[in-house]
């Protein structure tokens, strides 16, 4: 009996230690975090884009794709080595804090409404995206907010402050707490408005009734930039490997990669890097 | 729902190379943690059926309580010890297999206790009179017990392997989800849904099932095949 349970703690023991064998990295190839937004990843974007990046510079990418908000988080954590977000002021504020080396535009896509076929809120005719929230507003159909600090939701709450409307005032407003994604099934599921960007709608294939119902106002603008995390504050992070990213995207191979991307068939994302 | 099914079958049929990549790395880390919370659960769970301390009963109902240990929660907590900034930052192993694994191992650890815990005191309260009696000292009782309920205790490894296999809130989180490196069958299935293939996420789902039913299946041929030769 002690025998045949020594022999089953044997190889147990073996079984475990070639599993944690196989955990351990092989540290051959360099690789590099890439804290991102959910836009990126679920357009298509990234698988697009980040095979012709590990070619030309020999460096593995990972992405943890989370909202802007949580990926500078990570990043100030020191948890990745490179941020690619949007969201302006909570970027500025992380360079000025000095988690950032230095914060480059990329490029940008736009946000756009989208909601039931028949327009009920009649978005179509407000004439913009302050004109759109007031028609939400007014006409009290229903709303349905990321509410999740991206990038998305901090757009969106400043147009509200813009167009002077509290929104969780209104009896139509939900907050989902989640991404793009989930927040548009729920949207699709209920048959409500909600602000989108145009990529993450592109490639979203649940839209039941849902339509894009407005479009091309200038203040729904979605820039996004490269930030490298500042090795004087995270020593371990690998700041050649971040600034080779910052540069690929900013480069002119970064900006045909980026402006040659097709989701749903159109050019969401458009290269804005200075030259 | 054809159309799911077809797509589930095609997923099965055509091999599909990524799809078996994820298939391997979710094994990987849920039968990681299962030998881990195996190795520490069961051992834990039968000490504390066989000996008697103060505080015992307080015990076992803490341990059958984090039963229900809420896999996000346990995320959060392995994501802040594993970041840079927090206290096993050094080692960088966040966002890694081998977090995944340790979030696991945090979530299976209690439910294998306290499961093996109530079997072995079962047995334990059986056999106990005669064990005093032929002078077994309670440290060998706990080996003896765990021997003779190895069938049973089977039953608290599948429910672990259960645990760790369907669980999405930790890996999500320790894991990051990234293509390619920590993306197991649940990370997956979320993603797909959040990108609204809701076809797409129900046939991963079958397959994650159908994967855990082989498992099961595995475990309980292994079970009889031992049974007839051991006996």
């Amino acid at each position: 009996m002690a025998n045949r349970i020594r022999s089953l703690m044997a190889g147990v023991g073996l079984g475990l230690g070639l599993t944690l064998a196989a955990s351990l990295p092989l540290a051959a190839e360099e690789t590099l975090v890439v804290a991102s937004t959910t836009s990126t990843e679920q357009s298509g974007l990234f698988s697009w884009i980040i095979p012709r990046f590990e070619q030309a510079s020999g460096i593995k990418v990972r992405i943890v794709a989370v909202g802007t908000g949580q990926a500078i988080d990570i990043g100030r954590r020191g948890d990745a080595d490179v941020l690619l977000v949007h969201d302006r002021e909570a970027e500025e504020k992380f360079v000025a804090e000095g988690f950032g080396t230095q914060r480059k535009d990329v490029m940008y896509n736009d946000f756009i409404f989208v909601g039931p076929k028949d327009d009920p809120a009649r978005l179509a005719a407000a004439g913009g995206a302050q004109g759109a929230f007031k028609a939400i507003a007014a006409s009290g159909q229903g709303f349905i907010s990321r509410g999740d600090k991206s990038g998305t939701h901090a757009a969106e709450l400043r147009l509200w402050k813009a167009a002077g409307i509290d929104p969780k005032a209104l009896p139509g407003y939900k907050e989902t707490g989640s991404g793009m994604g989930p927040t548009l099934n729920m949207a699709a599921a209920i048959n409500a408005y909600t602000l989108a960007d145009r990529a993450t709608w592109g490639a979203f294939k649940n839209r039941r009734e849902l339509v894009m119902v407005l479009d091309g106002d200038p203040a729904l603008f979605n820039p996004y930039s490269v930030i490298p995390v500042n090795p004087a504050r995270h020593p371990h992070v690998k700041a050649r490997a971040a600034q080779q990213f910052s540069d690929w995207l900013t480069s002119d191979t970064g900006r045909e990669a980026i402006a040659s991307f097709r989701a749903d068939g159109q050019q969401v994302f458009f290269p804005n890097s200075k030259k | 729902m054809t159309e799911t099914l077809f797509e589930a079958l095609r997923l099965v049929v055509v091999v599909d190379y990524q799809l078996l990549a994820i298939v391997a790395l979710s094994l990987r880390v849920s039968l990681s943690a299962l030998a881990i919370g195996v190795l520490i659960g069961v051992p834990v769970g039968a000490a504390i059926a066989v000996q008697r301390f103060p505080g015992r009963g307080a015990l076992i109902v803490v341990l059958n309580a984090m039963m229900g240990l809420p896999s996000v929660v346990v995320g959060v907590i392995v994501y802040l010890l594993l970041s840079r900034s927090g206290p096993f930052g050094e080692f960088g192993l966040l966002f890694s297999p081998a977090a995944m694994i340790f979030a696991q191992t945090l979530l299976v650890v209690p439910l294998i206790a306290a499961v093996s815990r109530q079997i072995v005191e079962d047995a334990w309260n059986d056999y106990a009179p005669e064990l005093t009696l032929i002078g077994v000292r309670r440290w060998d009782a706990v080996v003896l017990l765990i021997a003779d309920c190895r069938f049973s205790l089977s039953l608290a490894a599948l429910a672990g392997l259960g645990r760790a296999m369907s669980e999405v809130g930790a890996v999500m989180i320790v894991g990051g989800n990234i293509d390619g490196f920590t993306r197991v069958m649940t990370t997956a299935i979320a993603l797909e849904t959040s990108k609204g293939n809701l076809a797409l996420s129900i046939a991963l789902g079958m397959v994650l099932i159908c994967l855990i039913l082989m498992l099961n299946a595995l475990a309980y041929g292994l079970r009889c095949w031992a049974l007839r030769r051991v006996g």
